[in-house]
């Protein structure tokens, strides 16, 4: 087998591309810690990039990459489901806490899809555009099933809800460390709302509290958006 | 492992059997997250590894958010066409939501006079 076929042999195995996410991912956690655990070195970021690289460099078309790494994204389902566990053992804190929880996460949530929506609209986005826009802090099948609802894309729905992810990932610790809000619960929630998953993923990374209020807002969020959008159509 | 693995994936299973009968908007893995709560919080028995794994899944959940990130590849025709309006709008928005319930959350718990929680903020990242 030569160099040429040994490329195409390896490029159809889901062993290949499984494997390359991971070590992606090793070389963006690594360099996570190595930056003192610092948010703006985000492993999805670092990931992605290398990964998203790769793929144009060996033009390799993103079903085929998919093949392999779908079994990294299975496991976003039990994972989800895993949530229950933290959740459950800081149940009593929560339960306390409730209504600021709500309250906050509504403001959180009003302002995400407000000023959004805002900025597209006044700079001139097309009607798909802006209201592709409007969902994306939500946990991205919720999304990509409101922009669908409202008349937008649900494809650039669902990466535009991985890019606020990201962003959310890296800008929670900087700009609440200059607003001097040093609460993990706050810090937790906010990104939680804001930045649904990957936040979420960022806020465990940090503090286990933080991680378990930012899981409760962002299911809250899901199950809140969920009912508001279906509520919409009948309107 | 086995145990609490068919555990947490019999509790998807159940969800997305509940979702397509019902027709639910909600996506299966936060009805079985809730299901397995309500599980979990009634204390009916569950496996002993299910808190390793679920710590497990959840110590590296950034890793699952990996494939779907690549995915962002898929959207780059669409993304140029407007990356101007879209961009500022999530570069603005973004941080914009987090300030208004990070500081929602801490007014709220000082007016009720909630204990802070996490003064000893280490990771300045």
């Amino acid at each position: 087998m030569d160099r040429a076929q040994l490329w195409v042999y390896l490029a159809e195995q889901p062993l290949l591309w499984l494997t390359v996410t991971l070590i992606a991912y090793m070389l963006g956690h690594a360099a996570f810690v190595r930056s003192g655990s610092r948010a703006v070195v985000n492993p999805v970021a670092i990931a992605g990039l290398i990964l998203a690289s790769i793929l144009l460099i060996t033009d390799t078309p993103y079903a085929e990459y998919f093949e392999g790494a779908q079994f990294v994204h299975f496991l976003l389902g039990p994972a989800t489901i895993a949530l229950a566990w933290p959740l459950y053992q800081n149940f009593s804190r929560i339960r306390r806490l409730i209504l600021p929880m709500l309250v906050a996460l509504v403001v959180g949530s009003l302002v995400s899809v407000g000023s959004a929506v805002a900025i597209a609209y006044s700079l001139g986005a097309p009607d798909q555009v802006w209201l592709s826009v409007a969902p994306k802090s939500v946990t991205s099948p919720i999304a990509m099933g409101v922009a669908e609802k409202i008349g937008g894309l649900p494809t650039l729905t669902a990466g535009l809800v991985i890019m606020t992810g990201i962003l959310g990932a890296i800008v929670v610790s900087p700009l609440l460390n200059l607003m001097k809000i040093r609460d993990w619960r706050a810090r937790g929630l906010s990104v939680g709302v804001a930045a649904h998953g990957i936040g979420t993923a960022r806020a465990f990374q940090v503090s286990s509290v933080a991680g378990v209020f930012a899981a409760t807002a962002m299911v809250l969020n899901a199950l809140i958006t969920a009912l508001v959008a279906s509520l919409l159509v009948t309107v | 492992m086995p145990a609490a693995l068919t555990f947490l994936l019999t509790f998807q299973l159940v969800g997305l059997v509940l979702v397509s009968v019902l027709n639910l908007a909600i996506p299966e893995p936060v009805i079985g997250l809730i299901l397995m709560f309500l599980w979990i919080h009634l204390g009916w028995p569950v496996p002993v590894e299910l808190g390793p794994l679920c710590e497990g899944l959840l110590r590296h959940l950034s890793l699952l958010f990996v494939p779907a990130a690549v995915g962002l590849v898929t959207y780059l025709d669409l993304l140029s066409q407007h990356w101007v309006p879209v961009f500022l709008a999530l570069a603005i928005s973004t941080p914009l939501s987090i300030a208004a319930g990070a500081w929602t959350f801490s007014a709220l718990a000082r007016w009720m006079k909630l204990p802070p929680e996490g003064d000893e903020v280490k990771q300045d990242g």
